[in-house]
């Protein structure tokens, strides 16, 4: 009779590094790509923060005024917007050329799928600024 | 019949993606005005008066609550891979469904809520 054990083989995996992402450029551009997800949580909160400071009053927004003026904040604000314009970008280039393909069934060039969103991209910057900067 | 467990990749993938294109879409502005131009006086604040009239109009509202919901869901599902994957988290992964959409949820409901009541 057979004898069996119950050990049981396991595939070998390598060990991964933790810093992995650090090893070719392109892996540190997937990371911080990814990161940016960082970054809309930080200003969508922060625009939270805006909407109740708004609901408080005339002092609690002065209070929110004079805590975006803080260095540490703008520091924040700058790599926010670094890390949301390079997700802009890689989002354009890559999303719709992956969802034309899955439409179409066939490769459309990156001018065609990704041209539209910018366009859309500035017209929505355009309006969206006119109506914060109140000029309409 | 089929006992198969109905999969929530779908919806979370929706909000992802959808998230995406707003956050993309908007608020690049809304850092370079209310996070950078005012605060440095590269441009004209509006102020809290103007600012609170904006915040009247009804579309105003959808608009705001539309893109920070999205966000915070494109922002969970994003950090969630992202700590899995990138700082190899994979055996944390519950808590962090857990405590990214669960921060999701709680912006989404503080934001229809701070909306609501303003006066």
């Amino acid at each position: 009779m057979p004898q069996y054990t119950t050990y049981q083989p396991k595939p070998y995996r390598p060990r991964m590094s933790a810093y992995w992402y650090l090893d070719q450029w392109n892996y540190l551009r997937y990371a911080m790509r990814e990161s940016s997800s960082f970054f809309v949580a930080y200003f969508a909160a922060i625009t939270l923060l805006q909407i109740a400071a708004l609901d408080r009053g005339p002092t609690a927004y002065a209070h929110f005024q004079q805590l975006m003026r803080c260095p540490v904040v703008l520091v924040l604000n700058a790599l926010a917007l670094a890390f949301i314009l390079l997700h802009a970008v890689t989002w354009f280039l890559l999303v719709p050329r992956v969802a034309l393909r899955q439409m179409l069934g066939r490769p459309t060039p990156n001018v065609i799928a990704s041209v539209p969103n910018f366009m859309v991209w500035f017209g929505a910057t355009v309006i969206v600024a006119l109506f914060i900067l109140r000029v309409i | 019949m089929s006992s198969a467990k109905r999969s929530n990749e779908p919806i979370v993938w929706f909000l992802f993606g959808v998230g995406g294109f707003f956050a993309a879409y908007f608020l690049p502005i809304h850092i370079i005005l209310y996070g950078l131009a005012f605060p440095l006086r590269l441009l004209h604040d509006p102020g809290y008066d103007r600012t609170l009239a904006l915040l009247h109009n009804p579309l105003t509202r959808i608009y705001l609550f539309v893109l920070l919901t999205f966000c915070f869901f494109h922002a969970a599902h994003r950090m969630r891979l992202t700590l899995s994957d990138i700082l190899n988290m994979r055996h944390l992964n519950t808590i962090l469904a857990f405590l990214c959409y669960g921060g999701a949820i709680v912006g989404t409901i503080c934001t229809i809520w701070k909306l609501a009541v303003v006066p």
